[in-house]
This record gives C-alpha cells, sequence and structure tokens, in this order.
C-alpha cells in the first residue's frame, strides 16, 4: 500500500520522506535528479529559510538549497 | 608526443570538491589566470611541480561542475573541453578527477560520466579525514576496482597523500595508453540502450573509442545538449535523436530520466560496498553552526555584522593605503617631472600616464580587501547561506541572493563591486547587478556631493532639528538605491528577460579557510584588474588627458608670458626685504599659472565639448562650465571638484575642509549673465541627481567591457545611465521651479 503522494514543502523541518517524482521543466527536473533527487532517494527537509523561502533539504548525506516554488513540485511520500 | 610540448593535464569535479586546492597543490603558485576565448569563464592553468625533466606537465582547472549536462556557461565549457571542443585548449591527455569523500554519492555521479570517456584517469579522493570525522572509511582500493581506474586518497588542504597522487599522474603520462577497457556505469532500460547504440554509430570522429557510447547516450538524454554543442553535430543527427525519443515516448521510456536513475542505483551499490560506516553524533560540527547562522534573527543578525565588517573595511581602512599609493605616485611624477624638460612630453608623462597609472593602482588596495573577505566567506562556506538567508528578499526586484554583497561593496567603490559579481553563476543574474550596482553612490561621489551641498545647500534645519545638508546627502544615496532596484526589475523584465532562474543551491558544510587559496584568489583578482582592466583605464586617462590639455593656445600662452616678464621686473614699492619681495613674486606667479591653467582649460577640446553640450545642458540650468567639469569627470567623478576649480581658478585644491570651502565659496559668487546666482540650492540639487546617475566612470565602462567580455553591455549601461541622469536632472531643475525653490 503507498501513501498518497504530498509536497515536500509539507514536511516540518526535520521531516524525512522519500522522494516520488518532481514535476517540474525539464531543466530543473534533470538537474535534481542529477544531484541526486532521483524517485526513491530518502530526503530531509532541513529548514525553510527566512518568510519560508529557500527551503534547505538533505539528500545523500549533503545539504542543497531549492526555492519554496521547487520544493512544492517535488513530490514524496513519507518513509514506511 | 613531441618533445617540449608539455603533456597536457585537465582537474576536474563537482564545485565545493576542493578542486581548487588539489589544482594549487600541483602547481604551487605559479599558475596563470586568463579568460577561455569569448567567454568571461576563467581560465586557470600551471606547471605541475615534480614533474621530471622529459616530462613537463601543464595543469588545467576546470570551473566545478555536476555534471556533462550543462546548466551554464562554466558547465558548457567543462564539457567543451573534455569533448575536445575548445581550440585554445589542448586535447587533455590525462583527467584528474577529484572526488569528495565526504559526499561520495553525488561527486561519483560526475565522476562516472568522466570516466565513461576513456581518458586515462585518476581520482583524488579528497577530504578523507572530514569522511572520517562523519564516520565514513571508504577503501580507496576497492573503489578503484569498482571504478576501473587509480583512486588515490589525499587531503588536499594539508598536502597529504599529494606526491603520491604527482607520481601516479606522471606514470599515467609515461603509459600513454589509456585505459584498455573502459567501464560503464549506466546500464540503462533495454529500449534506451538500444537507442543509445544506434546514435552511436552515427558519432563521426569520437575522441575514444568508448566515447561514441557516452556520448550517444547525452545526445539521447539531454534536451539541450545539440543545442549547446553550437555546429558541431549535422542535422541529420538531430533528426536520428528525435526520432529515438518519440519511439522510446511510444515505448513509454522516460529517456530524461533512465540515464540518470541507472546511474545512481549502480552508483549507490558501489558506495555501500566500499564504506564502512562507523556510529558518530548525527549532528556534525557544520550542521550545529548552521543552527545559528540561517537561523531567522541569529542568521540575520550574524549577516549584518558580516557586511558591517567588509563594508567599514573597503570604506574605510582601504583610505589609508589608498593615500600612501596616491602619494607614492605623485612622489614618482614630481621626481619624473624633475628629469624631464618642461613642455608637452612632461606634460604627457606626469599628468597622462603617470597619473593614468595612479588612477589604476589607486583601486588596489579595495580589490584587494573585498576579494579577501568574499575569499574567506566562499572557502569557509559561508558565502551560500548569505544567499540561501538574501534569496527571497532579493528575488522579488529579479536579483540573486548572491547580488547583495557586489551591490554594497559598490557603496565604496563599482569596481570591486562588480568583479564581486563572478560569486554569481547564473550570467543573466550577474549582468543584472553589474548593470545597476553603478547606481550605488560610490565613496568618489562624496566629494562631489561635499562642495555642491556646501556651495549650494544652506545650513538650515527640517522640522527643527534635522540638518538639511545631511537630509540632502541621504536622500541621494536613497535615490541611487531606489533607482537600482526598479531597474533591476525593469532589465529583469526587458533585455534580461528569461526563464525563471534555477534556484537550485549547494549548502556545503563550513571548513577552516586556506589561507593558500584565499591569498592566491586575492592575488589572482588583483592581477586580472591590472592586467585586462588596468590598460583601458590607463588608456581613457591619457586620452582625457589629451581633452584638457589641448589645443595649446600660443596667444595665450604668450599673454601669459608677458605677465609674468611684467611680474619679474615689477617693483614692489612697500616691500624692503628682499625676502618678501621674492615671495610677493612667487606668489603672483603661482597666481599667472593657475589663471594659465584655466585659460588652457576653457580653450581645450573639452572646453570646447562643454560649450558644444550647453544646448543639451541648458534644459538642466548648467552653463558651459559645468559642462567642462562633466567632461573631464568622466575619468573619474572626484575630478568635477579639481576641474571645477581650475574653471574658477581656485588653485591649489586640495580634498581638505578648506579646500573644499574656498571652492564653495567662489562657487556661491558665480554669476549668470542676467546676473542671478549660477548656484542656487536647486542647481545644486540638480548637479547631484545628475552625478547619482551619471556613468562618470571610465574605470567603471573598463571593467564592465572586461566582465562582461564586449563593450555592448558597456555601451548600454552608459547609455542608459546617461538617460535617467539627464531625465532625473530635468525633472528635479523644471520640478523645483514649479514648486517655486529657485
Amino acid at each position: 500500500m503507498t501513501a498518497a503522494l504530498q509536497p515536500l514543502t509539507s514536511l516540518q523541518a526535520g521531516q524525512k520522506a522519500t522522494v516520488s517524482e518532481i514535476k517540474l521543466p525539464p531543466p530543473e527536473r534533470s538537474r535534481l535528479q542529477e544531484l541526486g533527487l532521483v524517485s526513491g532517494t530518502p530526503v530531509e527537509l532541513v529548514r525553510f529559510a527566512l518568510l519560508g523561502d529557500p527551503v534547505e533539504l538533505r539528500v545523500r548525506g549533503y545539504n542543497l538549497s531549492v526555492s519554496r516554488h521547487e520544493a512544492e513540485q517535488i513530490l514524496v511520500q513519507f518513509a514506511a | 608526443m613531441a618533445t617540449g610540448a608539455p603533456f597536457y593535464v585537465v582537474v576536474t569535479g563537482n564545485p565545493n570538491c576542493g578542486k581548487t586546492t588539489v589544482f594549487n597543490a600541483l602547481t604551487g603558485l605559479r599558475a596563470k589566470v586568463g579568460n577561455y576565448p569569448g567567454v568571461t569563464v576563467e581560465r586557470k592553468e600551471g606547471r605541475m611541480l615534480g614533474a621530471p625533466a622529459d616530462l613537463p606537465v601543464m595543469v588545467l582547472d576546470l570551473p566545478g561542475t555536476y555534471s556533462l549536462s550543462p546548466q551554464s556557461l562554466d558547465e558548457q565549457i567543462v564539457r567543451d573541453v573534455l569533448y575536445h571542443r575548445v581550440p585554445a585548449v589542448p586535447p587533455p591527455q590525462a583527467v584528474v578527477l577529484v572526488v569528495d569523500a565526504s559526499n561520495l554519492q553525488r561527486n561519483l555521479y560526475f565522476a562516472t560520466q568522466v570516466i565513461e570517456l576513456g581518458y586515462p584517469t585518476i581520482v583524488a579522493l579528497n577530504m578523507i579525514d572530514v569522511a572520517h570525522k562523519n564516520g565514513h572509511e571508504i577503501d580507496a582500493a576497492k573503489l578503484g576496482e569498482a571504478l576501473g581506474v587509480p583512486v588515490m586518497p589525499v587531503v588536499a588542504s594539508s598536502g597529504q597523500g599529494m606526491s603520491a597522487l604527482r607520481e601516479k599522474i606522471v606514470a599515467a603520462l609515461r603509459d600513454g595508453r589509456g585505459a584498455v577497457s573502459v567501464k560503464s556505469f549506466c546500464k540503462p532500460p533495454s529500449e534506451l540502450a538500444r537507442e543509445v547504440s544506434a546514435v552511436a554509430k552515427q558519432i563521426a570522429a569520437p575522441v575514444t573509442p568508448r566515447h561514441s557510447f557516452a556520448e550517444a547516450l547525452l545526445l539521447l538524454s539531454d534536451d539541450k545538449f545539440i543545442d549547446s554543442s553550437g555546429g558541431h553535430y549535422p542535422p541529420a543527427t538531430r533528426q536520428t535523436v528525435e526520432a529515438a525519443r518519440r519511439r522510446l515516448e511510444e515505448e513509454g521510456v522516460d529517456w530524461r530520466s533512465a540515464a540518470i536513475e541507472s546511474r545512481y542505483s549502480r552508483i549507490s551499490a558501489i558506495q555501500q560496498a566500499v564504506t564502512t560506516d562507523r556510529l558518530v553524533a548525527a549532528e556534525t560540527f557544520s550542521d550545529r553552526l548552521d543552527r545559528v547562522l540561517t537561523h531567522k534573527v541569529w542568521g540575520l543578525l550574524v549577516f549584518v555584522v558580516v557586511l558591517t565588517v567588509i563594508f567599514q573595511s573597503i570604506f574605510t581602512f582601504a583610505k589609508l593605503p589608498m593615500k600612501g599609493l596616491e602619494q607614492g605616485v605623485d612622489f614618482v611624477g614630481q621626481h619624473v617631472g624633475a628629469l624631464l624638460p618642461p613642455g608637452a612630453l612632461n606634460s604627457l608623462v606626469i599628468d597622462g600616464i603617470i597619473a593614468g597609472v595612479g588612477a589604476v593602482v589607486v583601486f588596489l588596495p579595495q580589490i584587494c580587501l573585498l576579494f579577501l573577505f568574499l575569499g574567506l566567506l566562499e572557502d569557509t562556506g559561508y558565502m551560500a547561506r548569505a544567499a540561501f538567508l538574501m534569496d527571497r528578499v532579493m528575488s522579488k526586484v529579479g536579483l540573486h541572493g548572491k547580488s547583495f554583497i557586489p551591490m554594497l561593496s559598490s557603496f565604496a567603490c563599482a569596481i570591486p563591486g562588480i568583479m564581486a559579481t563572478r560569486t554569481i553563476e547564473n550570467p543573466r543574474d550577474r549582468l543584472v547587478t553589474v548593470m545597476i550596482s553603478p547606481l550605488m553612490s560610490c565613496s568618489a561621489r562624496l566629494p562631489v556631493y561635499t562642495v555642491l551641498i556646501a556651495a549650494c545647500i544652506p545650513e538650515t534645519k527640517v522640522l527643527g532639528f534635522v540638518r538639511l545638508p545631511g537630509v540632502v546627502l541621504f536622500t541621494m544615496y536613497a535615490l541611487g538605491i531606489l533607482v537600482a532596484l526598479v531597474m533591476a526589475w525593469l532589465f529583469k523584465k526587458t533585455l534580461l528577460r528569461g526563464p525563471a532562474p534555477m534556484l537550485i543551491m549547494e549548502l556545503p558544510p563550513y571548513k577552516r579557510p586556506l589561507a593558500r587559496t584565499v591569498l592566491r584568489h586575492v592575488w589572482d583578482r588583483a592581477q586580472l584588474f591590472l592586467t585586462q582592466a588596468g590598460t583601458i583605464i590607463l588608456a581613457i586617462n591619457i586620452v582625457l588627458w589629451f581633452l584638457v590639455s589641448y589645443p595649446k593656445n600660443s596667444e595665450v600662452k604668450r599673454e601669459f608670458d608677458l605677465q609674468r616678464a611684467a611680474v619679474e621686473t615689477k617693483t614692489f614699492p612697500g616691500l624692503t626685504d628682499p625676502k618678501a619681495v621674492a615671495a610677493a613674486k612667487a606668489d603672483a606667479l603661482a597666481h599667472i599659472d593657475i589663471e594659465e591653467k584655466g585659460a588652457t582649460l576653457r580653450g581645450s577640446f573639452a572646453g570646447h565639448m562643454g560649450r558644444a553640450l550647453e544646448p543639451i545642458l541648458r534644459p538642466l540650468g548648467f552653463d558651459w562650465k559645468i559642462g567642462i567639469g562633466i567632461i573631464s569627470s568622466f575619468a573619474a567623478r572626484e575630478v568635477f571638484v579639481s576641474t571645477m576649480s581650475q574653471v574658477y581658478n581656485v588653485g591649489g585644491y586640495d580634498d581638505t575642509e578648506e579646500g573644499t570651502q574656498s571652492l564653495a565659496a567662489i562657487m556661491r559668487e558665480q554669476k549668470r549673465p542676467d546676473g542671478s546666482v549660477i548656484y542656487t540650492p536647486l542647481l545644486g540639487l540638480t548637479l547631484m541627481v545628475f552625478y547619482v546617475f551619471a556613468l562618470q566612470c571610465a574605470s567603471t565602462v573598463a571593467v564592465v567591457r572586461r566582465e562582461t567580455n564586449s563593450w555592448k553591455w558597456p555601451a548600454i549601461q552608459w547609455l542608459y545611465m546617461g538617460v535617467l541622469a539627464w531625465t532625473l536632472a530635468f525633472l528635479t531643475w523644471h520640478g523645483g521651479k514649479l514648486l517655486g525653490w529657485g
């Protein structure tokens, strides 16, 4: 049974989930995948910056900042 | 390989993997910095230390990159060098791949792509000390087996493992054959593999035999690979690729992601096989530091403190060395002047060349200080956090989080500010920042504001307690900022429109900065400025010297010579002491010199241009004398003040309080032909508004030319700022009149 997909930004700071799909135009989507956010990858939402944008993630052992808009289009499911 | 020509080795890797540290350790301090032809991507190369005499090695440091599917100019250069498409760069005979051991998976993504190209490749597994601290032990031999290339564990910052790496590079070059069998790390789904093989057969002249499969894979899975390759591929290739993509789509294969996913699954397997994890505290020192430095309150506070320190340094601490340099240049000028007979050559050497060199070197203290700080911020990893904090605010007007420091630096001087925009990766964001930075009121405008305020603005109180001059000064600074933000927004909507830039940015772990790396950075910047922008600044200064010194009018000269002769024979009835007579004579002669200088200036090309400009300047309330000031201060804004003192025959102007006051006093006395006062408060305001906006700085033009690699952007910048200056000055003048201010 798979949990419903939700945007990465619905996570609280410190919560972890698994990347499922990225609904962004090809250059952003491909770049995020090349940076390791392929489907099935565990990801942690580290923190939101001032005013909730950008968003800091932790993936494959390093930290990444993406805009809130981008983070909203990264769909995740909670790790079982 | 012909003897003599050095072997060519490139160093490549992800951003923040310590690539530059490895490069510095390989080459020592002998690298030279330049640009790739036609673009402003920095090219750094140097001879490898410790290479045998019969095998000289040249090392090229490529920009940091995440993948061979380029998303920026930097990344495109890396791809093109590795594909041997940059004519100015010889094909590499070996590749040193720097891999950050503390961030193995993502680093291996690019590393495996490069290994597949089939060059003789050596992996420098860097920062094994950090990986160890984080609880990861990596078996280098096992990793080497998995990758099919030698893996050398190093700690580049301390030099550990570097001599072994050097030996390995030499051995690889001696061997010269390259990898016999190259591994492939991408097992795409069979449908994709089928199409890749078909495309691979079409690629003419691959660089290495294995190359064609890797290239075909990129051709298929990267949307922009063909477009970013110029005319490299014939139309037939595009058709084949597009047909293949259509077939794959029908078969339900996501051709963009399939290769990436397959590569990462292989990488994950390799990483798990070669790494042993110890249990350590889940939170690293860097994570704990980030809790404070990216905190919504404390982080911002720290940021403000950091900015204040930087600003204070370039604004205040740079003053002393700048003064020293100026005095040094004056000293040299005087001594050289004494060697040359008076005349045209003397004037060219002293007022043209030596003063021009002075105009170049005077920027060095600010540039060095700013880049010292920028180097520290970058090398510690704080720069990314500053951008993280400021991104939201800056993106509101279409700027990048990293635009903040260049803009702030521009309050001291736009030259280091514009050079600092190199930290902004996105070319469009960078260009917008370059275009608006000179709108910040720099320190060269301050003497102009000061004199005009002293001459024109009455010392009264506003609302009973605020000094009017202070209000005016503040307004000028605020006006620049406000218009800069509006212009940034406008540029983003018009000339520099484009898709919203990706805001994907790595936040590398904090680390202790390396003095060697930071100082090297400062040195490179200073060197680039002197050799590239400095030459243009010098040339413009010589042209301007010519405009204010020529033509020489022999009649004017004769007239003043007569006056001088008259002084020599003049008797001073009231004076009996010969010393007093001599002093009075010297005084009179000095006064004649000042008047002659003024007359020459008024009759010079610049003087004529000032008159020619009058029709444009009259609507702003300026006369031709102000026109001369404006033309000559194109070299640098502060020249306006010294030029005005020449125009009005105020001798010996210097930027002391008395100098300012005596010039201001003379200016207050100036009358128009109809007898009205020229320097009214409204005229002062109008002229200041003009100086807020006009790009009156040859050095800025030169630096923008260098940083954008074309005359197009400095021309656009000069024009838009000129139009702004004229329009807003016009509105100030006539608006003020309507309000009855003057």
